[in-house]
């Protein structure tokens, strides 16, 4: 998997992550699911196509799933499919 | 409400599939929406059942019917489990999505909640490339005002092209209208035009070259354009349902086992 | 038109779609949702306004409590006990009533028959056996009932139902199963054939069987006052409700990590597996319509019990007393089946009498105390019982128990099997009777093994 790093100075950086690593409070857009199949379909459905917009809120007190805002929902991926969403994060 | 007789012992596996219990109903419609935004609430208002209720996602999970009069006619009300696309993932899911595709109700009503449109929108688009005969139930309004949301109800109805009516089901506020608008559907006397989705060209070509074919080759029992989109998608269930409903039709018209498959 | 015609027709369309889309080179899916979703995007933007932030973000605030690092398992925790708690204090008060109320019913019975100058076995049949059973179930069932409904339901409608699912996912993850089992847990709590049911919200066919298996030990509404009861005399003159709801709240935390535990044995052997994708949408919290819930769970509830216990106690009762009252060689069918249990029911720590109760219990769990009471009463003396404290002197005065006697039980309780008619719906929804006939035998033989292990430890220790 690949992390590209947009190196252009007078934008913020614009990195590809994993939407499990998206810091609690931050927000990002959705860059592509690689999930497959039914997963896929899932996370499609509940809205994840590429340039969502998607908010971490909070994790569980068991550390694992969190909970992200999309569209209005409050949408609980555990870490499994969270690894398999990518997102445009623009970083601090 | 929760956990009462009908979702207990062995009240909780009544479920009727095929048969129907009201067979003298004059018209049959079918309550479709995400999981968690009033169907069963809507259903238990219209209806005076106690169908489960209850603030998760999931808890109906069967398909129940019930019934209501109105102007001397009698409706068939199905309540059905909650969605979030057509494209059926889960059990409850296809519960929902064959009612919907192949129960042919008379008139189908999306309930939306108000304070999460956009998601609600999905189905609805979805839905609305089954069915024309829909009427979008903006249900939650007290809580959308609460959260300071609002809704430009004509707007809306003119975005969609069908009709639109704004609920608060669990006080029972906008059911007269919505009891009203549905049988206006129901019997015809309110015409729509739905504005379905327009996909990517090459899509489109290909709906456009399929759809005249299955028009011709089933008739006007499916909608063509979704049938083109589903065989484009190869959705085995739709196929198998399509490949079903052939067989039987083929059967009938042999006379050899019409009997047996019909 | 030829027979098969049409099914050709079909498969040629099939084969032109497939041209078209040649190996899902549309990636038509993904497209067509992405095309679906901006225009959902288009027309909310249209016609939805904000007028700025609402004074409070409640979902917020509770979430921030509810299922934050620290207080989200101590809240469950607490809310689960407080539930208890208000259960277990609160039914005592109207049980007695309804106990004496009803005891008092069957002594008017018993009078106006012998003013009837009726025959002995009719009193007895019909009083000592039916109308009696019945005024067990309803004085014993229906408060704890009548209390614990609201209160769940509350929590239902509030919308706390799926925030349990979110602190535990973790949990069920390591057991190799899915998330929403505690929502079907949940469920279970109210009805095990709900909870069975309710098992349709997980897609993956290995997780849900996983979570039909072991449903049953989530104590339904018909096996909690049988624990109720048994936490009561176990703490009975050394604490008050307070401690039974303790003893209820600790057998419930035994109960979950049971379901953990052999659904993880499940998912490494039986329905070996990896976890599927979950899910879950956490929707907002909603004032929930207090005075609506209590009337109509109440309402409900309480017609549901009577009926309930019509259509199985009253049977059930006639059965025992008809068990107990017809003599082979000078002893009861009753007791000779209880003797012939009895070494088996030694060996977990309770006796034959109880061993028959659960067994004859089958058909509904509420049944298996009443039938218990009824089966000592009809080889003692005693013929009045309207409190706990008369079952305290039922139970250890003239039927030799301890409190190991009572903790078995209600491990027993806890873990047996599931009610007739949540086999059946197991049946109904597997479609299997090998994976029916597990669904009973595998708690029956973790309740063997739990029964035997603990009494066979306390004796050894010589604790009891
Ligand atoms: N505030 C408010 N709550 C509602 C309304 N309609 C339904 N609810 C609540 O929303 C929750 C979900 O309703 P339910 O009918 O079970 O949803 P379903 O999943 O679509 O069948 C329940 O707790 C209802 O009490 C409404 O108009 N206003
Ligand atoms: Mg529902």
């Amino acid at each position: 998997m690949c992390v590209m790093e947009n190196s252009q100075d007078d934008y913020p950086a614009n990195k590809i992550i994993r939407l499990w690593d998206l810091p609690l409070g931050k927000s990002a857009t959705v860059n592509s699911i690689q999930a497959e199949g039914i997963t896929r379909r899932r996370m499609l459905d509940l809205g994840m196509v590429p340039g969502t917009i998607v908010e971490a809120i909070r994790v569980s007190p068991a550390g694992d799933p969190k909970a992200y805002r999309v569209r209005g929902a409050v949408i609980a991926f555990r870490k499994e499919e969270a690894h398999k969403i990518l997102i445009n994060f623009k970083g601090e | 409400m929760g956990l009462i007789n009908q979702s207990c012992g062995i009240g909780a596996i009544k479920e009727n599939f095929g048969k129907s219990q009201f067979s003298n109903a004059d018209h049959v419609i079918a309550l479709a929406g995400n999981p968690n935004t009033g169907k069963s609430t809507v259903f238990n208002a219209l209806t005076g059942l106690n169908q489960h209720t209850g603030n998760w996602p999931g808890k109906t999970v069967l398909r129940a019917e019930g019934r209501y009069i109105h102007q001397g006619l009698i409706f068939k009300l199905i309540d059905l489990p909650g969605a979030y696309s057509l494209m059926a993932n889960s059990m409850e899911e296809q519960v929902a999505r064959d009612y919907l595709c192949f129960g042919r109700p008379d008139a189908t009503v999306v309930v939306l909640d108000a304070t999460c449109m956009e998601r609600n929108l999905n189905l609805v688009l979805q839905v609305l490339e089954i069915t024309s005969r829909v009427v979008i139930c903006v249900n939650l309004v007290d809580e959308a005002e609460r959260k300071k949301i609002q809704i430009d109800y004509h707007a809306l109805a003119a975005e969609l092209g069908v009709p639109v009516v704004p609920t608060a089901a669990r006080d029972g506020v906008g059911l007269d209208k919505l009891v009203e608008t549905v049988s206006g559907i129901a019997t015809g006397r309110i015409e729509t035009k739905p504005n379905v989705v327009r996909y990517k060209e090459e899509i489109e070509v290909a709906v456009r070259k399929l759809e005249p074919k299955i028009k011709k080759l089933i008739g006007e029992a499916f909608n063509a354009r979704w049938v083109a989109l589903r065989l484009l998608d190869k959705d085995q269930t739709v196929i198998a349902a399509v490949e079903q409903w052939l067989t039987r039709k083929d059967g009938v018209l042999t006379g050899m086992e019409g009997v047996v498959l019909a | 038109m030829s027979r098969g015609s049409l099914s050709t027709g079909l498969n040629e369309l099939l084969k032109e779609a497939n041209q078209l889309n040649p190996g899902g080179s549309l990636r038509l899916n993904d497209s067509m949702v992405s095309t679906i979703y901006s225009r959902a995007e288009e027309i909310a933007g249209r016609v939805v306004t904000r007028e700025g932030k609402p004074n409070i973000d409640w979902d917020k605030k509770l979430d921030d409590i509810l299922t934050s690092r620290f207080f989200g398992f101590p809240s469950m925790l607490l809310l689960l006990a407080v539930i208890f708690w208000i259960t277990v204090a609160g039914a005592n008060v109207p049980s007695k009533i309804l106990a004496t109320g009803l005891f008092w019913g069957q002594e008017r019975l018993t009078e106006l028959l012998y003013w009837l100058h009726a025959p002995a076995w009719v009193n007895g049949f019909f009083v000592e056996g039916i109308y009696r059973c019945l005024a067990w179930v309803v004085s014993v069932m229906l408060p704890p009932m009548a209390i614990f409904f609201p209160c769940f339901t509350l929590l239902e409608d509030m919308g706390y139902l799926p925030r349990i699912a979110f602190n535990l996912d973790n949990l069920f993850k390591k057991a190799g199963t899915h998330g929403k089992q505690s929502l079907t847990m949940s469920m279970g709590f109210g009805c095990n054939a709900a909870g069975v049911i309710a098992c349709r919200i997980i897609e993956s066919p290995r997780e849900r069987l996983i979570a039909m298996l072991t449903n049953n030990f989530v104590p339904c509404n018909g096996r909690f006052p049988t624990l109720i009861a048994l936490a009561g005399l176990l703490v009975m003159g050394v604490a008050t409700s307070f401690g039974a709801t303790i003893i209820v709240v600790g057998i419930v935390l035994f109960g979950i990590v049971t379901t953990l535990a052999v659904s993880w044995v499940l998912s490494k052997t039986l329905l070996k597996g990896v976890p599927s994708s979950f899910t879950l949408e956490l929707p907002p919290y909603r004032k929930p319509q207090i005075g609506r819930i209590i009337t109509r769970s109440i309402f409900d509830r309480t017609l549901f019990v009577l009926r309930r216990a019509v259509c199985v106690a009253a049977p059930a009762g006639a059965v025992i007393w008809l068990l107990a009252n017809i003599n082979i060689g000078g002893v009861s069918i009753l007791a000779h089946a209880a003797n012939w249990l009895d070494p088996f029911g030694q060996m977990l720590g309770m006796d034959g009498y109880i061993i028959m109760a659960f067994l004859l219990g089958l058909p509904a769990n509420e049944i298996v105390m009443p039938i218990l009471i009824m089966s000592y009463m009809a080889t003692g003396s005693m013929i009045e019982l309207d409190s706990l404290e008369a079952l305290h002197r039922l139970f250890v005065g003239e039927h030799g128990w301890t409190w190991l006697t009572a903790v078995c039980m209600m491990l027993f309780s806890l873990l047996h099997y599931p009610c007739g008619t949540t086999l059946w719906t197991i049946f109904k929804e597997s479609c299997s009777f090998k994976w029916t006939a597990l669904a009973a035998l595998i708690p029956l033989g973790v309740a063997i093994t739990v029964c035997f292990v603990v009494a066979q430890t306390v004796r050894l220790l010589g604790w009891a």
